[in-house]
């Protein structure tokens, strides 16, 4: 396909974005109070309460750094006040913000406590939020949108349609020169040597299979029995899914049948340069996408069979679904329904169309279904517990 | 109207696409090649649910997308449900 126009949000970096958020960002667990008093205050604002942020350690603290640094860096978001309980962390994120050159401010509340924070915070966050009100979208390229795509409550239906039309929009994105990223981990056992050989070389098959492996020994380090009772989820079950295999082979439909995919991600690791990147996430919607979020992605497409209803507060996530009753029972959820796809009287390369139809409707500001239903999910993925 | 689905000429299984009730005559198709497919089903497939497409025994590795998908842990005869019941990962276990 051609390349298309978009309306976005060219940030000072030049990155493109197509939300424009002002958000008060809490750097622990302890200072969501403080943030959610801001947005309070300051109407347009947007608080991300989460659970972690102290004492942690090691490879879970870089992680836990990279997370709260690229959700304010995301190009989605327009300014980014930051709030924590003391001033080290605080200006550890203020300052990685503040390299995309965004206007970025942090507050700490130990030596005066949550009102006088709340306060200068406030001040703060109101010129932010008046000022991003005038940013203009401006004529930007679809190519130069960063996409994430994952599934959740799969059932046979995401196989047949919904996974495999995202696969023809990862196929034409990353033909114009685009860029997208998929992971799930403990979803792609059983279709590993698939994904495997879709490496662009290498070196990067290598990467692939060592975060594959990990995430194998980490299952048989833990488990009591097989995942039988959580991988496939029981809504997985309810919509005919069998086994791990069966979910898996589903799920890498989502890859395109063309693309090869250029390299390996950290969680929460913005890709390097274009084409599609395999990212090391759980499969557990809401932890995923919020990783692909602190990424810099800034759409997210999400095939589900049975109906999962996430959202997020920095990517609008595109629903689309193949399954006749779910499109029905579920109709406020759902963004594009491809179920025409089961009778053959919808092609995939039909749906894939429709699909990139409703990116540029997205981009170009309308509400997908999760947002106009305030499904904000915001969660850290944490690695272990905390010293 | 089609009553099921198949990935690839190798699979050993179909996809239910609309609820099939047991004894219907059913029309599928092979998605890999689009050529028309029948089976008959033995039992109730809801939508999105596997049909054998063989006789399998006990211990019988089950193929879709050409893909191993699991091991059966009862026989299962052509026209039959496949799932929990009846299959199981050969992973993690």
């Amino acid at each position: 396909m051609k390349d298309l126009k978009i309306l976005g949000y060219r940030r000072e970096n030049g990155r493109v974005g197509v939300r424009n958020h002002v958000i008060i960002l809490p750097v622990d667990d302890i200072s969501n109070a403080a943030c959610e008093a801001v947005a309070n205050n300051i109407k347009g604002t947007l608080a991300l309460p989460h659970a972690y942020g102290r004492l942690q350690f090691g490879e879970d603290l870089e992680l836990f750094f990279r997370t709260m640094i690229g959700t304010g860096a995301n190009p989605n978001v327009a300014a980014v006040v930051v709030i924590g309980i003391e001033p080290g962390w605080t200006q550890r994120i203020v300052d990685g913000i503040a390299k995309t050159g965004k206007p970025v401010a942090g507050f700490s509340i130990e030596g005066q406590g949550d009102i006088a924070t709340v306060a200068q915070a406030s001040v703060k966050a109101k010129e932010f939020v008046q000022w991003a009100s005038e940013l203009q979208r401006t004529e930007c390229k679809f190519s130069e949108l960063y996409i994430s795509v994952k599934c959740g409550e799969s059932d046979t239906t995401t196989g047949l349609s919904s996974c495999p039309t995202v696969g023809n929009v990862v196929d034409k994105h990353c033909a114009i020169g685009g860029t997208a990223s998929f992971g799930e981990t403990s979803e792609l056992t059983g279709a590993e040597h698939i994904v495997a050989a879709k490496a662009a070389n290498e070196t990067v098959r290598k990467q692939f299979m060592a975060a594959f492996d990990d995430y194998q020994n980490l299952v048989f380090g833990q488990k009591t029995n097989d995942l039988s009772e959580s991988q496939p989820t029981k809504g997985n079950i309810a919509g005919g899914l069998t086994t791990i295999e069966e979910k898996a082979l589903g799920n890498v439909e989502k890859l395109g049948k063309k693309t090869k995919f250029v390299g390996c991600l950290k969680p929460a690791e913005a890709p390097a340069d274009k084409g599609l990147w395999y990212m090391d996430t759980s499969s557990a919607a809401a932890e995923a996408v919020t990783l692909w979020a602190a990424s810099g992605a800034v759409v997210h497409l999400f095939p589900t069979g049975q109906g999962n209803v996430i959202g997020n507060p920095i990517e609008p996530v595109i629903k689309l679904s193949g399954n006749p009753k779910t499109v029905k029972t579920m109709a406020d959820h759902i963004d594009v329904d491809v179920s025409p796809i089961l009778q053959g009287e919808m092609t995939l390369d039909q749906a894939g169309d429709a699909l990139i139809e409703m990116i540029v409707r997205t981009a170009n500001g309308r509400l997908t279904a999760a947002e106009a239903l305030g499904h904000r999910e915001f969660v850290m993925t944490k690695l272990y517990r905390s010293a | 109207m089609i009553h099921f689905l198949v990935h690839d000429t190798a699979d050993t299984v179909g996809v239910a696409v609309v609820d099939i009730a047991a004894g219907t005559e059913c029309a599928g198709r092979d998605l890999s090649t689009n050529k028309p497919l029948a089976a008959k089903a033995t039992q109730n497939i809801p939508l999105g649910h596997k049909l054998a497409l063989k006789d399998f025994a006990v211990g019988d590795t089950v193929i879709k997308y050409a893909c191993e998908i699991g091991r059966t842990i009862q026989p299962i005869s052509a026209g039959q449900h496949v799932h929990v019941h009846n299959l199981k990962t050969k992973r993690w276990a």
